[in-house]
């Protein structure tokens, strides 16, 4: 009964903040409702004993990629106003396609429970193992099937971490920035140099 | 009692609101990037609940595969969206012809 409960709350509570997600009129509530939906889907998969996900989408959605969005929207100087100018116009459209999918999802929900569809069944290789927590399995899995998996993950986020830098980073005039190589690279001939002036003469520098 | 189904009408649902919200805001590319991140939870929820009621983990893995590439997804698309405003002083994407491709 609590479990019912509980995923209809959350059910409900994802898929309305998703929809003030993609409705709402300032980008930052957008951004805001976005957390409520992790949150509440990271619910949803606590309900079914997959605890290391939902605390991953937490730490990672609510932690760091809501935080750059919020940086985003907040640092750059944008006329929301401007942007929803088609917004109407869209409308029809949007929920036209919207229909249709909808539409082919239920379809192929249908096919898979008119048994039409042949699934397939775990061949018990990725099981949970018995008496340990999710989290004990997972890391089983990720450290041992998967190893290769999880460095190219690891790859992918320095990949994509160089990436960023390099398109945000921007050489600016006005700084005088330490360049270490070059202070390295100088040496007491070239830096300094040796006059005899005459006396009652000055020195050229 | 909650079955797959629920689960997958869930996931199907945000999905669709996804789609949604891209065609609606074909404008502001921010939110354009919240509905993708909206698409992949869809997929994340449907990875993970076929996961647990299969009895096999390697759903559990994918979703966090998933994971890692929306989160370098999102780094590297707001990164474009802060240099495109730096040239152009605004964030409609709608008419994006500059390469004229």
């Amino acid at each position: 009964m609590i479990q019912l409960l509980a995923f209809y709350l959350f059910a409900t509570l994802t898929i309305a903040s998703a929809v003030l997600v993609i409705m709402s009129r300032n980008p930052v509530h957008s951004v805001l409702w976005l957390i409520v939906a992790f949150f509440n889907a990271a619910g949803l998969m606590v309900l079914v004993g997959a605890e290391f996900i939902a605390m991953l989408l937490v730490i990672v959605y609510v932690g760091a990629v809501a935080v750059l969005f919020l940086f985003v929207v907040m640092m750059l100087d944008i006329d929301f106003a401007e942007l929803r100018a088609g917004f109407i116009r869209n409308f029809p459209l949007g929920i036209l396609i919207a229909l249709i999918l909808l539409a082919e999802l239920v379809l192929g929900i249908g096919a898979i429970r008119a048994g039409s569809l042949e699934l397939g069944v775990a061949d018990g290789s990725a099981a949970p193992i018995l008496d340990r927590s999710n989290i004990e399995s997972i890391g089983a899995l990720l450290y041992g099937k998967y190893l290769f998996l999880f460095e190219t993950a690891g790859i992918i986020l320095l990949v994509a971490m160089v990436g960023a830098i390099v398109l945000t980073h921007r050489a600016r005039k006005d700084t005088r920035p330490q360049d270490v190589s070059r202070q390295v690279r100088r040496r007491p001939e070239e830096a300094t140099v040796n006059v005899k002036p005459e006396v009652g003469k000055g020195v050229q520098l | 009692m909650i079955g797959i189904e629920h689960y997958v009408v869930v996931s199907s649902i945000l999905f669709v609101l996804g789609v949604l919200g891209i065609f609606l805001n074909r404008k502001n590319v921010i939110v354009i990037l919240m509905a993708i991140e909206l698409i992949l939870l869809a997929v994340n929820i449907n990875l993970v609940a076929f996961s647990a009621f299969l009895g096999d983990l390697t759903g559990q893995i994918f979703a966090m595969f998933v994971l890692t590439v929306a989160a370098g997804e999102a780094a590297i698309g707001l990164a474009i969206l802060v240099i495109y405003f730096r040239g152009r002083g605004s964030i409609a994407v709608d008419d994006v012809n500059r390469m004229r491709g």
